[in-house]
């Protein structure tokens, strides 16, 4: 058994051991999911709140099916509904939260540190749900155990991710999973789009996608902002499509198991077609899928008494 | 009259490292003696500060090797006053400058008015007028510092402005720049540059590298503060006017100034004490307390830093003091302001930590934080000789001190230093003959 922390900021500062004690705990909730009655009582009694800074479908569905299904109660506030509209300031928020007897609140921002700050002030265990250009750390647990259960391993795969590298919280944490786990991993972007320093971070850096695209055993793409074009970083969306785009034809220029990924939500037609969002190599549907099971098993993880 | 007795004076204007008894009078240093070896070691006459002395009589201060040092100056700090008094006041940031073991500050215009107007810089005079510390504004270059007018920078001078300076707002225009440093000639006044292109530095919050991809956080390049001092040597060079380069960050700044002071420009130029002594791996855990403009760059900067102060390329240490509420600075890293309160930390940082553990040359130390700012700014001079102003720092280097927040006279209370132990105490402040003891 690992050491578990209070709160699960980032990929970081999560050890290789503890991503693969809580891979590992996956099939466990997996197989939960599969019943006719998908409840188990591993968290009755506990309290967790959602407190979204950004709009969001799949994360915040994912965290309160999860705290659900392990029978915890389960609040959530939207930021345009709440006090923090009429000027609540972060830490008071958290103070709120944790003077109802919460046990765990999950936090979206879009600033980078913001989950950071909210566990400097609080017992509560904080998770983060995506945090600014910062990490999608749960993001990162469910692509590595998307990966894992398609190719039983992830140790020496080529992995490519293809997009908005710079302003990706879901490549960061990915790429510092993978890197942990002996992923061979490519980043694909315009210069544009490509933080400094990625070197460091052990993965090589690529500009042209033909060049690599038939090497890789996953192909990772990701969403674009369309608000990046206005700010000089690309010039037209159909350059970008050209160079950069998934369709049908590129797709082809893939290894024939080659797995495809998105984190969602997707711009169809634009980072990737729905040819190729929808063909047999995409296993887009069973991230979100094992999105839910992934999230148990951190949940269980940091409440659960044992 | 003030004897003070036996302290270890240095004074590396005139090579001085010696024993010496010092004798005030008013406001000068009257004479200057070596200490009797029998007297040194007598036990400490009972005479308080607090007593009022008879006309005439000698109050004796026994320093037992306390080091004094010629008072140290810190030229670069924000006072907040007039206009953001929540922030400081100049009383509170005066007040925490002599607890600091400073005997004069220069105030950074970024004020509301700004101090680009007479009655401005008259406001700071008639404030400074009995506070334990000297200040010295520095004035706008240009006016409400917006980088279109010129502000009247001969008259602004002869009220007391030491120096010009646009602070955070840097002249953008490179015409109007060439105009400030003409006509700042006609008063041969130094003009103080934040060097950043803001082009390529807004909306960042740190050091663009390794740090802002990791944290996820926008970053400026050094490229942003390197352009600017490029530009604007280019100008110096070209009109033959003073330029002092504010709180130098980056490798590349340090050699462009090296090359330019080669080259005969009259360029001078300051480091803060917290790009010594921090990097931007510190800022690991979103402290927004290291949160500062310029940046925290990499550990290779700040070896080119230490490298530019020790051979004399670097000329001045300052805090770039900036105080900000606890409102202000607890918040999301994006949103909290730049700056760290470090009027009451930078000469024990300076003596404790680059002296005693970076082993930078304890003369290079005294002189960037005396007779350096001294000569840039045209103050008061900085020697301990007889006949000179009294204005003295006494600090005891074998006595450890521990940096608390708590303690902080400035209401600024955002130090990254806090609960740090180091190896220097502020002891006694002594400006213009008037001595201030610390306990």
């Amino acid at each position: 058994m690992t050491p578990r922390g209070k709160d699960f900021l980032n990929i970081a500062d999560t050890s290789k051991e503890e991503i693969e004690f809580l891979l590992d705990q996956v099939p466990v909730y997996k197989e939960i999911l599969s019943r006719p009655i998908k409840k188990v009582p591993a968290l009755r009694g506990k309290t967790i709140v959602t407190l979204f800074y950004e709009p969001s479908t799949r994360t915040r569905m994912s965290f309160e099916l999860a705290g659900k299904r392990l029978n915890a109660d389960v609040s959530n506030i939207a930021v345009s509904t709440s006090a923090v509209a009429k000027g609540e300031n972060l830490k008071d928020t958290i103070r709120t939260i944790e003077s109802m007897e919460v046990d765990a609140v999950v936090i979206r921002h879009s600033q980078a540190g913001a989950p950071h700050m909210a566990a400097k002030y609080t017992k509560m265990s904080v998770i983060n749900a995506g945090d600014g250009a910062h990490e999608h750390p749960t993001q990162a647990l469910l692509d590595l155990y998307t990966i894992l259960e398609k190719k039983k391993t992830i140790k020496g795969l080529k992995i490519g991710i293809v997009g908005d590298i710079a302003h990706s919280r879901v490549a960061k944490s990915d790429i510092l999973g993978l890197k942990k786990l002996g992923a061979d991993v490519t980043c694909i972007a315009p210069p544009t789009l490509m933080p400094p320093f990625m070197e460091k971070f052990g993965v090589s850096v690529e500009h042209n996608l033909n060049k690599v695209i038939s090497d890789l055993d996953v192909l990772y793409i990701l969403r674009l902002q369309l608000e990046r074009q206005s700010k000089g970083l690309f010039p037209s969306i159909s350059e970008y499509i050209n160079l950069y785009g998934i369709d049908k034809k590129r797709l082809g220029l893939c290894k024939k198991d080659v797995l495809i990924m998105h984190p969602g939500p997707m711009n169809i037609g634009l980072e990737v077609s729905e040819e190729a969002a929808t063909s047999l190599s995409s296993a887009i549907t069973e991230q979100v899928a094992n999105g839910v099971a992934v999230r148990m098993a951190l949940l269980n993880h940091l409440l659960g008494g044992n | 009259m003030l004897l003070l007795r036996g302290g270890r004076v240095c004074d590396p204007s005139q090579n001085l490292d010696e024993v010496l008894d010092i004798y005030i009078e008013d406001d000068k240093i009257t004479d200057i003696q070596k200490t009797d070896a029998l007297e040194r070691h007598r036990p400490e006459p009972f005479v308080s500060l607090e007593d009022k002395p008879r006309e005439g009589s000698l109050k004796t201060i026994d320093l037992n090797d306390k080091v004094v040092l010629p008072g140290l100056i810190d030229m670069h700090v924000h006072f907040r006053e007039p206009g953001f008094e929540n922030r400081e006041t100049i009383a509170t940031g005066a007040k925490a400058a002599s607890s600091g073991g400073l005997t004069a500050v220069c105030c950074m215009p970024n004020t509301n008015p700004a101090i680009d107007n007479i009655g401005t810089v008259n406001f700071y005079r008639q404030k400074s007028a009995n506070a334990s510390v000297e200040i010295y504004p520095i004035a706008a270059i240009t006016k409400a510092r917006e980088g279109k007018e010129l502000t009247e920078m001969a008259s602004l001078f002869k009220e007391g402005a030491v120096a010009f300076s646009d602070d955070g707002n840097p002249v953008v225009s490179a015409e109007l720049m060439r105009r400030a440093f003409e006509y700042s000639k006609i008063i041969d006044a130094v003009i103080i540059d934040h060097c950043e292109e803001k082009s390529l530095s807004s909306g960042a919050a740190i050091n663009e590298g390794y740090m802002s991809t990791l944290l996820g956080l926008k970053g400026m390049p050094s490229e942003a503060e390197v352009i600017q001092i490029y530009r604007d040597i280019a100008l110096a060079k070209m009109t033959g006017a003073k330029i002092h380069i504010a709180h130098l960050s980056t490798k590349d700044g340090v050699e462009l100034v090296r090359r330019a002071k080669k080259d005969g420009v009259k360029i001078t130029c300051e480091v803060t004490i917290n790009h010594l002594l921090l990097t931007e791996d510190s800022l690991i855990n979103y402290d927004t307390n290291l949160k500062v403009n310029p940046p925290l760059r990499t550990k290779e900067d700040a070896l080119a830093l230490m490298e530019g102060l020790a051979d004399g390329t670097i000329d001045a240490l300052v805090s770039d003091h900036a105080p900000w509420t606890y409102e202000e600075k607890e918040v999301e890293f994006d949103s909290a302001p730049f700056g760290i309160s470090g009027v009451e930390t930078l000469v024990p940082l300076a003596f404790g930590e680059l002296y005693k553990k970076h082993k930078m040359p304890f003369e290079v130390i005294v002189s960037a934080l005396s007779y350096n700012p001294a000569k840039i700014l045209n103050l008061p001079e900085r020697t301990i000789k007889k006949g000179s102003r009294a204005n003295l720092s006494i600090i005891d280097l074998n006595e450890s001190h521990v940096i608390k927040k708590e303690d902080f006279v400035s209401l600024g209370k955002n130090t990254p230093f806090d609960g740090k132990i180091v190896n220097c105490k502020i002891n006694m402040t002594v400006v213009n003959g008037k001595a201030i003891q610390r306990d």
